[in-house]
């Protein structure tokens, strides 16, 4: 072993190069063949004639078959003949199949320089969300449409589906949210303490964690939560129905996708997101509450006295007015994407991707939104 | 050609099941070197999970699988990759890879197992392309940009990067018009008869099991009932036989012949 058997050797005979091929010209040694291929095609040996003598192959599969015949093909572009002689015959169909092959050069796509392709993709990017927007725009009038019909004939409404859904997306996600909200509530009431202790301002801690909790906080942790887990759910069962022509059954058997589909996780994710913005900002006051009784030393007693006084109604109203507004943005986000994937895994996941990320935009930017207009109107 | 009788698969009471069904019982079957067979039976009686308990997707719960004289129970690891290189399979629905073009899905095998330069790759790739009677142009399509025989063509073509020298078809000819069935026959045969390869092919097509196969060995009640040439299995007189090859649909085709 250790050194490479030899596969080609070529040997000029007066005005006829002789090639001789040895061995098994088969893919498991198509890497030591090539070479050897290529070193005598770069020789450029000038003859009138070329036999390729295939008396000492041993075996040949598609691949051993096509170095031979590019040898071939060689000689042949250049106008010299060129044969092969002494192949066992039962090989004989498999160099025909592949001589019949590869005749026209495949059309190679045209590679653009670095900064065209970049520029190329942020000029793309760009129209794309424009496409995005109107997508979206479109979207949102469908489903209009839809609840509109739907509110005229309520008995279409699919109930059972909502509940269903409910199920998934309210029910199943308490724990998670519970757990989450409560670590929230907790590290905001331990920071506080720890920094305010420095000004002997401890006990505001209780208002700004009652504060930020029912106001901010609370939706928007679940808001992003609930995007996360929900929202790419939607998108994901919603592309699988499309890549498997779920959607477009529905559509010819005349219901329009968007009622059936659409309407039901819509609706129960408005449904859903205030109960659990409510039990997250429940799980958000009383992580702070322990927080600052275990770590604070403030009893509980005084923590809700101190909270009577630090929130108002309106507090805990802003945030829970938010929370539909997020269940919306989130459903119609996970359900435009859904219906935009094409055919490939890899669409799947770029638009479930796609979904997770423009929706927990979105929420932020709402909520900024929001932060102004409660300002506005002095809530 | 199909005079070597060497078995390159035999399976030997082999139980495979579901839960507290048994799909397969105590079943038998030989695949011999260089032969089409044909593998029938009705739907939902195991046909695919005798192709993906052999193929090693589906565990079996009794009896032996040998694949070119080797127990596949006793194989090491990298043993049973050398196998699964020597076999193609070209699965039902297709199963190419969508995120890949046709010409990368056919290269996949090619690049994990052989080192291979990109341009012979890529040759390679395009005369798998013409041998599966696809234009050059299709291997930049993605599969979802196929059509159902195309993709069945691109299929056939990933599975036979590597040469194989066993192929699993499973129903190749479904879902396709009469004509694309029969020119993938014909395919299939030439392919047999160019790489020798040995094909197992579960189908239901009648004009299939005619024209190509070797041999033909038929399913039911999770056992191989019969097995042999196709006019052996049409003069058999089993019920279940009896209401396949001659039911009303298969009447037309072969109820002249008698």
């Amino acid at each position: 072993m250790g050194v490479e058997p030899v596969y080609l050797q070529s040997e000029l005979q007066g005005k006829k190069l002789v090639l001789s091929a040895q061995g098994d010209w088969v893919s498991a040694h198509a890497n030591e063949i090539e070479p050897q291929v290529e070193n005598i095609l770069n020789q450029r040996q000038q003859a009138e004639r070329v036999e390729i003598d295939a008396s000492a192959v041993k075996r040949i599969d598609t691949i051993g078959a096509w170095l031979i015949e590019r040898l071939k093909r060689n000689w042949e572009k250049g106008g010299t003949k060129a044969a092969i002689t002494g192949l066992d015959p039962r090989y004989k169909v498999l160099l025909d199949e592949v001589a019949a092959s590869n005749r026209e050069p495949p059309k190679t796509r045209k590679r653009e320089t670095p900064i065209a392709d970049t520029l190329a993709y942020i000029g793309q990017s760009a129209a794309e969300s424009w496409v995005d927007l109107k997508a979206l725009v479109q979207f949102l009038g469908h489903v209009m449409v839809a609840a509109g019909r739907v509110l005229m004939r309520p008995w279409t409404f699919r109930f059972t589906s909502v509940v269903n859904q409910l199920d998934r997306v309210g029910f199943r996600a308490v724990p998670i949210i519970v757990l989450i909200m409560f670590l929230i509530g907790a590290i905001l009431a331990q920071q506080g303490i720890f920094h305010f202790r420095r000004f002997g301002a401890e006990t505001y801690v209780v208002d700004m964690v009652g504060i930020l909790v029912l106001r901010e906080v609370g939706v928007l942790i679940v808001s992003i939560m609930i995007a996360g887990r929900s929202g790419s759910a939607y998108t994901a069962e919603l592309g699988s129905m499309k890549m498997r022509e779920e959607i477009d059954a529905l559509r010819v058997m005349g219901f329009d996708p968007v009622e059936v589909l659409i309407l039901p996780r819509l609706v129960a994710l408005i449904i859903a997101m205030p109960l659990l913005t409510f039990i997250g900002s429940m799980a958000g006051l009383f992580g702070g509450g322990l927080v600052t009784w275990l770590y604070g030393g403030m009893p509980p007693e005084v923590f809700i006295e101190r909270l009577r006084d630090a929130i108002s109604r309106s507090t805990f109203e802003v945030g829970m007015i938010k929370a539909p507004f997020m269940a919306f943005v989130i459903g119609l986000i996970a359900c435009v994407e859904g219906l935009r994937v094409a055919g490939s895994a890899e669409s799947l996941g770029e638009h479930t991707t796609a979904s997770v990320v423009k929706a927990i935009f979105l929420v932020i930017v709402l909520d900024g939104l929001f932060a102004i207009f409660f300002a506005g109107i002095d809530m | 050609m199909a005079t070597a009788q060497e078995n390159v698969i035999s399976v030997r009471n082999l139980r495979v099941g579901f839960g507290d069904r048994d799909v397969l019982k105590d079943l038998n079957l030989d695949l011999k070197r260089g032969e089409i067979l044909g593998f029938v039976g009705a739907s939902g009686s195991g046909k695919s999970v005798l192709a993906r308990t052999i193929l090693g997707l589906l565990p079996k719960r009794a009896g032996t699988i040998e694949v070119f004289g080797r127990d596949v129970d006793k194989m090491s690891e990298e043993e049973r990759q050398a196998v699964e290189r020597r076999w193609g399979v070209l699965f039902q629905g297709g199963a190419l890879f969508s995120s890949l073009t046709v010409r990368q899905n056919i290269q996949f095998p090619l690049r994990e197992n052989l080192h291979l330069s990109q341009r012979l790759m890529d040759e390679i790739a395009l005369a798998k392309l013409e041998m599966v009677g696809l234009e050059a142009d299709v291997g930049e399509r993605l599969p979802s940009e196929l059509s159902g025989g195309m993709v069945k063509r691109a299929a056939l073509a990933r599975s036979l990067a590597l040469d194989p020298e066993i192929v699993f078809l499973d129903e190749p000819t479904s879902g396709l018009d009469p004509i694309s069935a029969g020119d993938f026959d014909d395919l299939i045969k030439a392919l047999q008869q160019t790489l020798g390869l040995t094909v197992f092919m579960v189908t239901h097509d009648l004009d299939s099991l005619h024209t190509v196969c070797d041999r033909v060995a038929a399913l039911s009640g999770g056992k191989v009932i019969a097995v042999g040439p196709i006019d052996s299995l049409l003069e058999s007189k089993d019920p279940w036989l009896l209401a396949y090859f001659h039911g009303k649909r298969a009447h037309s085709r072969f109820g002249k012949k008698k």
